[in-house]
């Protein structure tokens, strides 16, 4: 068996000798690069554009800009169609609508001239005023989407809101009459980076066949085929999407980013075309998670029974729509499941401003959501006098209970009920307890810090319920070798080892046997890609019924051969068995090339009405200097149930870097824009995320339960752990300080305040 | 320009422009590929390379000042014995997952390991806190270093 094991992970040897794997590592002979002039206004016509003296620069082969370019609507969102995203992008837009937005593209046979060409553009700009203050947005005169949208989500050409969620179950104000305890809080979450290292990158050149190819850094290959398709007005036919190494995305390539621009570009031209983001590019003009501000009332009984909850939301989409609904959605559905109540109102104001793009990051829309409800939790425990713990043991969702929520709200599709068929958070809770020492509190360090303790905790999903689905293919060799074929979508955590785990032990041969291709629309079978913490779930159960369906293939040759009942027969252990019958799976496969004569070769789709939730309780030991408002976070534990764990080692992996980034979130991570829509910190040097120097002493705790929808018993592993951070680490501050800081992050600025603040 | 330099053991000539980088040159120009572009201000450590055995992010260095010196790639360590086991250690504990800013993190330690001295848990992470990861939160790759010191003292 290979699942449950560190088998070597499938790609990481040429990844650590360095070998060409990623998009710019192969460089197609003639290649010209490509840069983009961004609008220096957060909103404004543009009217004209000379290229006169751009083309004149010895060098430049192309210049375009929106007369160029076909107006047609569309969402550069990378989801499954109908894509729940207002249509609210064109490729070249007539109005630049943020700091950044595209006003023209050069094209050069050097990255250096293509620079130089830009200063040469002379543009001519009707500016406009502009709503950057996303709590003005809805009651500004400004209209920022001036057009209708096609998919009716925004309300283009009437107001800023982008899409509006509005949800009630039972009766929130009647029941916050009858409680004993009402608690009202406001929280403010930043807008944060994904941050990869990896920029975004792509190359597109026309083939010999006529044929646009697209080599890129992406999550959702077969998406990009699709919307490609529309906005080039180019059959799918006449379009391959490769996917090679990809250097991190965390969602932020689960979106249409430059692959449209080098496609118009390598079709006017018939040349290779390369562009790719600059890490300002990547803070000003890729996706952001969404700022929010979270207005949470929440109703208790004096025994701790929680009643009601109201969540309102207001998030801040920026200048387009990707991802305006479905984030939004996601921070109330995958929240409100965790304490069952049966009166629960959530409402979404989405809006649209003239700063830049939000859209997916990991956890889309939960780390929010989650830093609301954990912080607001230990809020209703002090109003009650309750340990924070035996409030949250009291009312979170238990083994067979239903998820109140998800029936009524989903993705931008009808809601799918949810019960919880696997769940050991109160196990997660119990141990991770007890590893932080959650009745042992360490004392300060210093005569200055103060510490404390505090805990969040998550759960999250197993990919979209009734939208999310993959392929695979499976092909045998005469040598016993396997081509597994996949359409899922490795991005650097590792989905092409496990999936080639359980393909290796579905048949019944060693994972060495396997030799897997993922993510090319010309090669491989479609998959939605990797985002909503899929792929394990939805993608392996895709390569679990294919390799069973190779099998039986295979037993129907033997069964023919020995005479026995094909299913009988049984596969392990690279062997072939039934009664005094045994071959070895090489001379299987050489009597099925050889005397059966037959292609062992088998395809088979999944998906699932299901969304199996992951857990996690995650705990933060902090030290707070009073003097300076520097949190130093001591310890951090994080006891998870993700299912039956296929990879041990990678497993971990997701919840180091999760865990990671969730600390970058509470404590240093903002994207601050001014009041003009300008990035101001758009590098790593005022940009912070967590060096190895910042991170601390990190404890992980699994508990395997099996999910009983799933041959192998996995849910998820990639986002819930991103969830927990922010909230542990703010309540661990508030036991620490005794006073709450209900925005993110709390950096050494804002702790001092509080501090100081006079109560 | 012409410069003349010694790139991973072999003495070469280079055609370079007064304003490149040894960023450009080294990718783009010489097929280093292991040297990998994050942020092209010298923040991130993923085109980390050896200039003269010491480290340095070759984004923020003119191709220039390579002119005269030696230039080691992880390209250039294939065959070294320390950076084989670096690598198998990366591997084998997990410490690998998009692998973008595994070989400057490679050539970051593998230069203050060859400076020998003791080293701890702190000092592998003042080594590698000029690298910046997003998929690992650095506690695998620490691991993995710490192992090929273990082994080697």
């Amino acid at each position: 068996m290979s699942t449950g094991c560190n088998v070597p992970k499938i790609d990481g040897d040429k990844l650590v000798r360095g070998l060409p794997a990623f998009v710019d590592d192969i460089t197609p002979a003639g290649l010209l690069y490509a840069k983009i002039l961004r609008s220096p206004h957060a909103h404004a016509r543009i009217i004209s554009v000379d290229i006169t003296k751009a083309m004149a620069l010895e060098g430049v082969v192309d210049v375009i800009w929106h007369k160029d370019v076909k107006q047609i609507p569309h969402t550069r969102a990378g989801q499954s169609y109908p894509e729940p995203s207002p249509y609210d992008y064109t490729v070249m837009p007539t109005k630049a609508r943020f700091v950044g937005d595209r006003v023209a593209v050069v094209l050069a046979e050097s990255l250096r001239i293509a620079e130089d060409a830009l200063e040469l553009i002379d543009v001519e700009y009707e500016v406009l005023p502009a709503v950057t203050d996303f709590t003005q947005s809805l009651d500004s005169d400004v209209l920022i989407h001036e057009e209708p949208d096609p998919r009716g989500i925004s309300k283009g050409g009437e107001s800023n809101l982008a899409a509006m969620i509005d949800v009630h179950l039972g009766d929130v104000d009647k029941a916050l009459e009858t409680c004993d305890v009402v608690v009202s809080r406001v929280y403010h979450l930043p807008r944060v980076q994904a941050a990869h290292v990896e920029p975004h990158i792509s190359i597109a050149w026309i083939d010999e066949d006529n044929r646009l190819i697209v080599r890129t850094s992406t999550q959702v290959p077969f998406h990009l085929r699709r919307m490609l398709s529309t906005v080039l007005e180019m059959p799918e036919s006449k379009i391959r999407v490769i996917k090679p190494r990809v250097g991190g995305g965390f969602g932020d390539k689960q979106e249409l980013v430059c692959e449209d621009l080098v496609s118009v570009l390598a079709i006017r031209t018939g040349k290779p075309v390369r562009i790719e983001f600059t890490r300002e590019e990547e803070f000003v003009a890729a996706r952001l998670r969404h700022r929010q501000r979270i207005s949470m009332t929440t109703g208790a009984m004096k025994d701790g029974t929680l009643v009601a909850n109201r969540m309102k939301v207001l998030a801040d989409t920026g200048a387009y729509g990707s991802h305006a609904l479905t984030v939004q959605a996601n921070t109330g559905q995958k929240t409100l499941p965790l304490y069952p109540m049966e009166n629960i109102h959530y409402h979404v104001d989405s809006v649209y401003t003239n700063n830049p793009i939000s859209g997916a990051f990991r956890g889309y829309g939960a780390p929010q959501g989650f830093f609301a409800l954990e912080c607001q939790i230990d809020e209703v425990a002090k109003e009650l006098g309750m340990d924070r713990l035996e409030l949250r043991k009291k009312n979170h969702i238990n083994p067979g209970e239903d998820d109140p929520i998800s029936a009524h709200l989903n993705e931008g599709k009808p809601g799918m009920a949810r019960r919880m068929n696997s769940c050991a958070l109160a196990e997660c809770i119990a141990s991770g307890a007890d590893e932080i020492g959650w009745n042992n509190k360490q004392e300060p360090t210093h005569p200055r810090f103060k510490r404390g303790i505090g805990v969040g905790l998550a759960m999250q999903g197993s990919g979209i319920a009734g939208v999310d689905w993959g392929a695979a293919t499976v092909k045998l060799n005469d040598d016993c070798s396997v081509n597994l074929f996949v359409g899922a979508t490795d991005i650097g955590q590792g989905s092409d080892t496990v999936l080639s785990q359980m393909c290796a032990d579905e048949l019944g041969i060693d994972y060495e046997k396997i030799v897997i291709l993922s993510s090319d629309t010309d090669l491989t079978p479609f998959d939605v890609g990797a985002y909503a913490s899929s792929t394990t779930y939805v993608s392996g159960g895709a390569v679990v019924k294919a390799a069973t369906k190779l099998r039986e293939q295979l037993a129907e040759v033997l069964a023919a051969k020995w005479d026995v009942p094909a299913e009988e027969i049984i596969f392990a252990d690279n062997k072939a068995e039934c009664g005094d019958h045994s071959m070895t799976m090489t001379e299987v496969a050489n009597f099925a090339f050889y005397e059966a004569k037959i292609q062992p070769m088998a395809t088979a789709s999944f998906t699932s009405d299901d969304s199996p939730a992951p857990f996690a309780a995650q705990f933060a030991d902090v030290e707070v200097d009073t003097e300076t408002g520097q949190v130093f976070v001591r310890k951090f534990v994080s006891s998870c149930d993700f299912g039956k764990i296929i990879h041990p080692l990678m497993a971990e992996g997701q919840v180091d870097g999760a865990v990671a980034q969730g600390l970058g979130y509470a404590l240093c991570e903002e994207l601050h824009i001014d009041d003009e829509g300008r990035v101001l910190n758009p590098h790593f040097l005022d940009y912070k995320i967590y060096t190895a120097l910042d991170m601390p002493e990190m404890k992980i705790i699994f508990h395997e339960t099996n999910e009983p929808s799933h041959k192998y018993g996995v849910k998820a592993a990639g986002e819930v752990v991103i969830d927990g951070p922010a909230p542990a680490v703010v309540n661990a501050i508030t036991d620490a300080i005794g006073k709450r800081s209900y925005t993110i992050p709390a950096t050494p600025e804002r702790i001092w305040k509080l501090i100081k603040e006079t109560s | 320009m012409i410069i003349e330099l010694n790139l991973n053991g072999k003495q070469v000539a280079w055609e370079i422009s007064p304003g490149d980088r040894l960023l450009d040159a080294l990718r783009m120009d010489q097929g280093a590929v292991s040297v990998k572009r994050g942020c092209e201000s010298g923040d991130c450590g993923s085109c980390c390379v050896l200039l003269n055995g010491e480290p340095v992010n070759t984004c923020v260095v003119p191709a220039v000042k390579a002119s005269g010196q030696e230039i080691t790639t992880l390209e250039g360590l294939a065959e070294d014995e320390l950076m084989k086991k670096l690598q198998s250690s990366f591997l084998d504990s997990g410490a690998v997952q998009c692998g973008y800013c595994t070989p400057g993190m490679l050539i970051a330690i593998w230069a203050r390991l060859n400076t020998g001295g003791t080293l701890t848990e702190q000092d592998v992470r003042h080594a590698l806190s000029g690298n910046l990861c997003r998929c690992t939160g650095y506690a695998k790759p620490v691991e993995a270093i710490l192992k090929v010191w273990e082994d080697k003292s």
